[in-house]
C-alpha cells in the first residue's frame, strides 16, 4: 500500500471513486460494502458540504487502514456542530469533541492513554477546520507535533470559520470576502501577505508525514490517509474542502471548485516526509485562477463592472508561484 | 512511614501511591515541584505503568488530562495561578464532560500586579466549574487528600481539585507519614471508568446539547455535588479506619461548642487561628473555630449546625470578590439563612501577606467588642491607600498603582521580578 497505485487515468479520472474494473485491494474504501460509514448520513452539513464529505472519506479510509480501531476527536466547528445534535450523532467510531482549541491536546491524550493501556492497536485521529488548526488550536497542535504523538491530525480547510458565520481565519485566501473582511474599501476582502500555511510550517517540524489532499481527488486522499495509518508519531493532513455556504458557490460546484483550486496551482497536492516533499500531484494543463474564482461570490468584487485586473494578476502570481516551488508541472 | 519531607514532594509521593496513567506537566511556581518529583519517579522507573507527558502550556495540560481520561485511565495534573487561569475552559470542559480527572492547585495570587504568593485567588476564580474544591490544612492532609480524591472523582465521575497553600505547604518541610502501596491499593481500586473511547463499543461525547436539555444537564451536575456532601464523610470515615488519621471530610471544628464568636477559614491559617483561639481562651474568651475542607460542595447544612448557636463570626478569607466583599462569606451567610447572629468578612494574607498571631488577635478582639467593620482588610496600609486616593484625585494621569506604592513604600519597584 505504501506504493503509488499503478491505475491507468481513464480507469479511476479524478470523477470516480470505486472501480469495478479493478482488483478488490485496489479499490476505492467508499466502493466497497464494507465501508464502515464512520460518518453515517442524516446529519444536518448544507448541501454540498466539501468537509461532511472529506471527513466521511478520511475517516472510513482510516477505519480500513486500521481494522476499524480509530478513536476521534474532533474541534468545535461545522463538523463538530452538524454531526452531534444531542440526542443523536452521525459518527459510528468512539468520538469526542472538548474545545475549540484543545484537539490535538485531547488526542495527545487518548493517545497517551492508549499507551498506558498497553494498546497499540487502537489509533488515534483529531480533526478540526481550518480556524481550530491555523489560529486558536495551533500551539496545542505545534506541541503534538513536537512531543511526535501518536495521532494523524486532520484539517478540514474551508478556508474561514464557517461555523460562527463566515469570518476570515489565518488560512482566508487573500481577496475573499468573508463576514470580517468585507469587500469594501481600497482592498476589499481579505488583505494580501497574510496567513499561515499550516503544512509548511508541519513540516518544519519534520514529523514523519504530511500531506495535502482535496476532495477533488478522492483517491488520493483514501491513499494519503491509509499511508498516514501505516505511520506511527504526529502526522499532519490537509484537506482541501470546499464550503457552498461561506464560498457562495453553487452546491453541486464543490468538487468542481476542488478540481480548479488543485488544477490552477493555488493548492498543491503533495505529501512529505520528515520535512522533505517526496511527492507531488502534477498539473497536466493549469487553468486560470479566474476559472476558479468566477464561481464563488466570495470572490464576486474582482470580476464587478471593472474588473480588479490587478489583484487577480497578483493571485494568478500565487498560483504560478506554487507551481514553479512544487514542480507541479512535468 | 513517618518522613521529612517538602509539601511538594509529598503530593508527588500521594499521587504515585495512586498509580496515575498519565501525568501532564507544565511549570509555574509554586506547583512545579510537584510535577518534577512524578517526572523523575516516572524516569527512573519507581513509579511505572505512568506516561509523563510534558506539554506546552496549561490549556494543553487539562486537555491532554480530558483526553486521557476519557480514553480509560486515571488522570492527574497540578498548577496554579495564572496556569488555572489559562487552563479555564478547559477545566469547565472536564467536569462537563464528567472526568474524573484530579488535579493540585499550588494556591497563588493572581496578576496584575504580578505576584507569586499564596492566597486563594486562583481556586476561588473557577469555583462554580463543577469540580469538588477540597482545601488542605496540613501537608499530611494534602497527602491523605489526593488519595480520597481519586475514590471521589472515581466513584462520582466528577473532577476533583485538591488546593493548598501555595509555599506555606508545597515548599514546607513537614514530617508526614506516607503510606505504604498496600495501603493505598486497598483504599483506591483500579480504574473502572463509566465511559470510554473504544473502538469495541463506540459512543460519542461531548455532543452538542440545546436548550431542551441543557438544564438538565446542569442540573445533575448540581446533584452529583449534593451527593459529594455524603460521600466526602463517608470517605473520611473510611479513611479514617483504614489509616488511623482524621483527614478530610467537609469541615473540622475547633472548641466550638460553647463559643460566642467562631472564626471560619480555609487552609493552612487555620493553624494559626487554632494557637490564637488557645490563647484568648486562656483569657477566658469563648471563641472557637471552623475550618472549610470542602468549598465545593459547600456543606451549608454541617456549617449551619456547628455555627447556629454563636453569638458572631468572623470569615477569614484570602481572596477578595472585587466589588462585593468576601467570597466564602456568601456561602456561609447563606448557611444561615434565618439566624441572627453578627457576621464579619476579613480580606487576610492577599500575595502572601503574613497573617501574624497579633493582628489575629486585634482582630478577633475587636470583633467580640462587635467593633469590627463587616468587610475589614487584615493589616491595610490605610496611609498608604489614602495616599493614593488622594494622588489620583488629584492627577488626573495616576500611573500603575502598584508600582507608585512601591516607590513611595521606599521599595524600587524593578526589583521586584
Ligand atoms: C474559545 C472559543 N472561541 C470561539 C469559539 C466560537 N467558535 C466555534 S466554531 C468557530 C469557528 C470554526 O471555524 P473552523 O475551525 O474553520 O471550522 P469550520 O466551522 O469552518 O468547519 C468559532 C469561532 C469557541 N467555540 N471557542
Ligand atoms: S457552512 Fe460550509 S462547512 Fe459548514 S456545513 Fe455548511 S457547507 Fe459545510
Amino acid at each position: 500500500m505504501d506504493q503509488p497505485q499503478t491505475i491507468k487515468y481513464y480507469q479511476t479520472g479524478t470523477f470516480t471513486v470505486g472501480n469495478r474494473l479493478l482488483s478488490e485491494d485496489q479499490r476505492s474504501v467508499q466502493s466497497g460494502m464494507e465501508r464502515t460509514n464512520s460518518l453515517n448520513s442524516g446529519h444536518r452539513a448544507c448541501q454540498g458540504c466539501g468537509e461532511a464529505l472529506g471527513a466521511r472519506y478520511a475517516i472510513d479510509a482510516a477505519m480500513r487502514a486500521t481494522g476499524n480501531k480509530v478513536i476521534c476527536v474532533n474541534a468545535t466547528g461545522c463538523l463538530e456542530v452538524f454531526s452531534t445534535p444531542y440526542p443523536e450523532t452521525s459518527w459510528q467510531v468512539p468520538w469526542i469533541h472538548s474545545l475549540f482549541g484543545n484537539a490535538a491536546a485531547v488526542a495527545s491524550g487518548v493517545a497517551a492513554a492508549q499507551r498506558a493501556l498497553g494498546r497499540d492497536d487502537v489509533r488515534v485521529i483529531a480533526q478540526g477546520g481550518d480556524g481550530g488548526t491555523t489560529d486558536i488550536g495551533f500551539g496545542c497542535l505545534s506541541g503534538m507535533f513536537e512531543r511526535n504523538d501518536d495521532v494523524l491530525y486532520i484539517c478540514y480547510d474551508n478556508e474561514a470559520y464557517m461555523n460562527t458565520g463566515v469570518q476570515r481565519s489565518s488560512a482566508t485566501p487573500p481577496a475573499a470576502r468573508t463576514a470580517t473582511t468585507p469587500a469594501l474599501g481600497p482592498e476589499p476582502g481579505n488583505v494580501f501577505g497574510t496567513g499561515k500555511n499550516v503544512p509548511l510550517i508541519a513540516m518544519a517540524h519534520r514529523i514523519p508525514y504530511v500531506a495535502t489532499a482535496s476532495v477533488a481527488n478522492l483517491r488520493d486522499l483514501e491513499a494519503k490517509v491509509t499511508r498516514a495509518m501505516q505511520i506511527r508519531g504526529a502526522r499532519y493532513l490537509h484537506i482541501f474542502v470546499p464550503c457552498p455556504l461561506g464560498w457562495g458557490s453553487a452546491s453541486e460546484d464543490t468538487i468542481r471548485l476542488a478540481r480548479l483550486a488543485v488544477e490552477s496551482g493555488l493548492y498543491p497536492l503533495f505529501e512529505a516526509r520528515h520535512g522533505k516533499v517526496t511527492s507531488r500531484t502534477t498539473i497536466r494543463r493549469p487553468v486560470p485562477v479566474t476559472d476558479y474564482l468566477k464561481l464563488q461570490k466570495r470572490f464576486a468584487h474582482l470580476f464587478g463592472k471593472a474588473p480588479d485586473t490587478v489583484r487577480i494578476a497578483q493571485i494568478q502570481r500565487m498560483a504560478d508561484q506554487n507551481i514553479a516551488d512544487f514542480g507541479l508541472i512535468e | 512511614m513517618l518522613k521529612q519531607t517538602e509539601g511538594s514532594h509529598a503530593v508527588a509521593e500521594a499521587i504515585a501511591l495512586c498509580r496515575p496513567q498519565v501525568v501532564c506537566a507544565y511549570p509555574i511556581t509554586p506547583q512545579t515541584h510537584i510535577v518534577e518529583g512524578l517526572g523523575e519517579m516516572v524516569k527512573s522507573g519507581e513509579l511505572t505503568g505512568c506516561e509523563f507527558i510534558n506539554v506546552e502550556s496549561e490549556f494543553a495540560a487539562m486537555s491532554v488530562a480530558i483526553g486521557a481520561s476519557a480514553g480509560g485511565v486515571r488522570s492527574y495534573t497540578a498548577t496554579s495561578s495564572q496556569g488555572l487561569l489559562f487552563m479555564a475552559e478547559a477545566v469547565y470542559n472536564a467536569s462537563g464532560l464528567g472526568l474524573p480527572i484530579v488535579m493540585t492547585v499550588g494556591n497563588r495570587a493572581i496578576g496584575a500586579p504580578i505576584n507569586i504568593w499564596n492566597d486563594h485567588s486562583d481556586s476561588m476564580s473557577v469555583r462554580d466549574a463543577g469540580w469538588i474544591q477540597l482545601y488542605a490544612e496540613t501537608n499530611q492532609e494534602a497527602l491523605d487528600l489526593h488519595i480520597q480524591a481519586f475514590r471521589l472523582a472515581e466513584e462520582l465521575a466528577c473532577p476533583v481539585m485538591v488546593c493548598m497553600d501555595g509555599f506555606i505547604l508545597t515548599h514546607a518541610y513537614e514530617r508526614v507519614d506516607v503510606p505504604s502501596q498496600e495501603e493505598v491499593d486497598a483504599f483506591l481500586p483500579p480504574y473502572a471508568p463509566r465511559q470510554i473511547l473504544d473502538p469495541a463499543e463506540p459512543v460519542s461525547m461531548g455532543a452538542l446539547v440545546g436548550p431542551e436539555a441543557f438544564t438538565e444537564v446542569r442540573y445533575l451536575a448540581h446533584h452529583k455535588q449534593l451527593r459529594a456532601l455524603d460521600l466526602i464523610p463517608a470517605l473520611a470515615a473510611e479513611f479514617k479506619r483504614a489509616f488511623g488519621r482524621d483527614s478530610g471530610g467537609l469541615l473540622r471544628t475547633y472548641r466550638t461548642e460553647d463559643a460566642e464568636t467562631i472564626v471560619v477559614s480555609l487552609g493552612s491559617v487555620n493553624g494559626t487561628v487554632q494557637e490564637v483561639v488557645d490563647e484568648m481562651r486562656a483569657r477566658g474568651t469563648r471563641i472557637g473555630s471552623v475550618s472549610i475542607c470542602s468549598f465545593r460542595p459547600f456543606p451549608l447544612e454541617t456549617l449551619r449546625a456547628a455555627l447556629g448557636h454563636a453569638k458572631r463570626v468572623v470569615v477569614l478569607e484570602k481572596c477578595l470578590a472585587v466589588g462585593l466583599g468576601g467570597i466564602v462569606s456568601d456561602g456561609v451567610r447563606k448557611s444561615l439563612s434565618g439566624i441572627q447572629l453578627k457576621g464579619y468578612t476579613v480580606i487576610a494574607g492577599l500575595g502572601g501577606r503574613a497573617i501574624t498571631r497579633a493582628s489575629l488577635t486585634r482582630l478577633f478582639e475587636d470583633a467580640e467588642r462587635e467593633t469590627l467593620e463587616p468587610v475589614t482588610f487584615l493589616d491595610l496600609n490605610t496611609d498608604i491607600v489614602n495616599h493614593e486616593l488622594e494622588r489620583e484625585r488629584q492627577e488626573r494621569r495616576t500611573g500603575p498603582t502598584a508600582e507608585a506604592i512601591l516607590r513611595r513604600m521606599g521599595t524600587v519597584a524593578s526589583r521586584i521580578g
